[in-house]
């Protein structure tokens, strides 16, 4: 994985004492709070509904053991020995003391970490797909071009003051684990006659005009994507809205404008680029991609499995994903436990899986979108002791992509723009499928759940989706079926009237109930819904 | 406590600026002013014969300003180029990365802590305008 | 009742206006009347707290109880994790909220 030079270490290093300096400033009465508040989101620092919370950027979802090492410790000494996984990749604790912060900046600096533009109008930390560079699907390793944006996005002076956030994905392979298309921008790296080029994507995202980004270039090439982006920014950043935050979102700018005329004046924009020398030559992008060279992979390995014990064969079949290399696997560890809290793991937990890292995956790590850990390059024959120390600290949850394996933002338990609580909802649902046993029947079926609009819990793009509203003070929940937030990316559509807390529980059972009725041979719970529509589902609900 | 800052070696343009829009049919003036949403290209044509831009910053939280001073710039804009309003001193160091090389805060700034943020960041990333070698071109230097 | 509430400024520990000073404790809120608003700016600009808000809310037997959920979750402590509340032993702290 990457590994910071001499130059970027100074950054890091730089944004720690910088940070520090804001934050005596602000203690002191130099900077009012309206002045402070977004130096502070640009270190990922808000203030939530119980504490200030950070959130720490974990580049494209990868992470070295050293560097979850650390995570773990930041959430025993300035936390309260916990830390929770997001839908972007990223960690955040909740309970972290302004007058910390710096010192945390200064702790994850050490491992080359930061939280630099995990929040704020800015460009957002660069997702990825968490798969990158083991995936047996993909054109090549996206990541080089993440971390070549990482730098090329961390302190951009013209766009740190955008209308609003900005988020990029970049994925290499067909198969989307990213949500790309619903990104602001949207990169997947594809091969034509032998050059690698981006296609790109903008205006995607969710919240509360959820839209599907358009393609606004077919191939851009590798040598020039970092131009490309920085004009479709310059357009976002002169013509995005600054009248009403609601509205500020580069969807919005492009759906206005017409995908025509945004792709016209993003031509233009780029044209006059091209002539000013914006692109980092192609020596970097091969200085970084020497980075995320594969590893020394052993060699005349077994691929053969021992499936007698159920349970394992449950874990393999559900966790474990193909790996390019034979005689190794790509290992998920669920951080959903039923009952448990949706991407949350303990210091304890945290530490362990840096253990396991280093034991059995090449010190590498990385945090899916629906926040989970991965554990890259397993060999196969460790596959079964790794299977058992995960069991034993209580990570051995066998449900990758099953109806419990949920997405839930923090919601109103932790967050002051949520309007009702996620998480519970979250451990009744998973807590109904395992005690009425259908879980272990229905398959894939991907439910995310948002405690309100800004649909931090990506309902929109949930098979089943949910969103918590507030209805004259009484937490109520909206039901959303056929989202998919993969290469088949739609939007989910809302059933009709919300259900209260337990309503939303039963109301989810009888949707599952019709699709184990009516579905097909192996059909998927999507798949069944796209055959069906709506109405025989909303007659199940409300008829 | 300063009221003005340029990093400019000349004396400050004193013209008083005009507005984008009554610049056109004023043929003598060479300063202007530019506020957010304004085109700054339509200046373009006219460069040689300006003295001054001011870039209106009426928020700081409003970022086009940063877009339209480099805009200038990258066209070979050569005079005075002032941040007026809400400029405050985090801002600083990206203003004059975009461009600007005056300041005209709407409160007055600390000038120990401008220099501290204009020396804090020994690298920058990404080329702009104010001729700083990025990073990668450092890098590669040898090369 | 009316409520003021903030977080404070260095910790970030939600509290409650008391009557002489902020509490970390919801029981210990004093009804501010009219006044809250103008103790929430003056509080804010001596740089002890930060996002002072009025609420409404009750007076009961156990104490003050605000009228919105939100409100109640910042008094109490995520619900999903009553081991981090302010009553960690109760097990039926979670219904305060409900």
């Amino acid at each position: 994985m990457y590994q910071y030079d001499n130059y970027d270490q100074a950054m890091v290093d730089a944004r720690v004492d910088e940070f520090r300096d804001q934050v005596k400033r602000r203690l002191e009465g130099k900077l009012t709070e309206d002045q402070f508040r977004p130096l502070r989101l640009m270190n990922g620092l808000y203030l939530q509904l119980h504490a200030y919370m950070l959130r720490v950027a974990v580049p494209y979802g990868t992470l070295s053991a050293k560097q979850m090492r650390m995570l773990g410790h930041i959430a025993r000494k300035y936390d309260k020995g916990y830390g929770h996984f997001t839908t972007r990749q990223n960690i955040q604790y909740n309970w972290i003391k302004l007058s910390d912060a710096p010192d945390i900046l200064a702790d994850l600096a050490s491992v080359e970490m930061h939280a630099i533009q995990t929040s704020g109008n800015c460009i957002r930390n660069i997702s990825s797909d968490q798969y990158a560079g083991v995936a047996a699907d993909e054109v090549v390793d996206p990541r080089p071009w993440a971390e070549l944006l990482r730098q090329w996005s961390s302190f951009h002076p013209e766009f740190s003051y955008l209308p609003r956030k900005f988020k990029i994905a970049v994925i290499a392979s067909e198969q989307d684990r990213a949500a790309m298309r619903l990104h602001d921008i949207g990169l997947e790296l594809v091969k034509r006659d032998g050059v690698v080029g981006a296609r790109v994507f903008a205006g995607g995202g969710m919240g509360r005009t959820p839209m599907v980004a358009p393609e606004i270039n077919d191939f851009v090439t590798e040598d020039e994507i970092v131009s490309y982006v920085e004009a479709c920014l310059r357009v976002y950043n002169r013509y995005g809205r600054r009248d009403n935050k609601y509205k500020a979102r580069i969807k919005i700018l492009v759906h206005e404008l017409g995908v025509e005329e945004y792709r016209r004046q993003v031509a233009e924009e780029f044209a006059h680029m091209k002539t000013l020398g914006l692109n980092p030559p192609t020596e970097e992008l091969a200085r970084i991609a020497a980075y995320f060279a594969d590893p020394v992979y052993e060699t005349g390995l077994s691929d053969d499995l021992d499936r007698s014990d159920p349970d394992f064969a449950l874990w393999l079949d559900r966790n474990v994903v193909a790996h390019k290399q034979p005689g190794y696997a790509i290992a998920n560890i669920s951080l959903k436990p039923v009952g448990g809290i949706p991407g949350d793991a303990s210091a304890e937990q945290i530490e362990l899986m840096a253990d396991l890292a280093e034991r059995y995956s090449m010190d590498e790590l990385r945090v899916t979108h629906a926040q989970n850990i991965v554990l890259p390059y397993v060999k196969k024959a460790d596959l079964y002791t790794l299977w058992r120390e995960l069991e034993a600290a209580g990570l051995g949850e066998a449900n990758i992509d099953q109806i419990t394996d949920i997405i839930a933002c923090p919601g109103l338990d932790y967050c002051s723009l949520a309007n009702a609580r996620s998480i519970p909802v979250a451990q009744k649902i998973a807590q109904r499928f395992t005690d009425n046993g259908k879980e272990a029947t229905i398959g894939e079926l991907k439910l995310k759940i948002s405690g309100c609009i800004n649909a931090c819990g990506h309902h929109h793009a949930g098979h089943i989706g949910i969103l918590g509203v507030d209805r004259k003070g009484v937490e109520n929940y909206q039901l959303l079926l056929g989202g998919s937030g993969a290469e088949d990316c739609s939007l989910g559509t809302i059933t009709g009237p919300g259900f209260d807390e337990n309503g939303i529980v039963d109301a989810v059972e009888k949707v599952a109930d019709l699709y184990l009725a009516q579905r097909n041979d192996d059909e998927r719970f999507l798949d069944t819904y796209r055959r069906l529509g709506m109405a025989p589902f909303k007659e199940a609900l409300y008829g | 406590m300063a009221d003005f800052l340029s990093f400019r070696g000349d004396e400050p343009t004193e013209e008083p600026a005009v507005t984008l829009e009554s610049f056109d049919s004023q043929s003598n003036a060479s300063a202007v002013r530019i506020e957010p949403g304004e085109d700054t290209r339509e200046l373009l044509p006219f460069i040689d014969r300006l003295a001054l831009v001011e870039v209106n910053f009426p928020a700081y939280t409003d970022g086009r300003g940063y877009s339209a001073a480099r805009i200038l710039r990258e066209a070979g804009y050569a005079g005075e180029l002032r941040a007026v309003g809400d400029v405050l001193v985090d801002q600083i160091a990206y203003m004059r990365r975009c461009g600007f090389d005056s300041f005209k805060p709407g409160h007055p700034l600390d000038e120990a802590d401008v220099d501290a943020a204009l020396a804090r960041y020994e690298d920058v990333y990404q080329k702009t305008v104010d001729g700083s070698r990025p990073i990668w071109a450092k890098r590669h230097q040898a090369a | 009742m009316k409520i003021l509430t903030a977080n404070d400024l260095a910790t970030g520990d939600v509290v409650w206006w008391a009557g002489d000073g902020w509490s970390r404790l919801i029981v210990e809120a004093y009804d501010v009347g009219e006044k809250g608003e103008d103790i929430g700016r003056r509080e804010e600009a001596a740089r002890r707290v930060i996002g002072a808000y009025v609420i409404d809310g009750e007076q009961t037997a156990d104490g003050p109880r605000p009228a919105h959920i939100k409100d109640r979750i910042r008094g109490l402590g995520p619900t999903v994790r009553p081991d981090l509340t302010l009553k960690p032993a109760d097990p039926d702290i979670g219904k305060w909220v409900i």
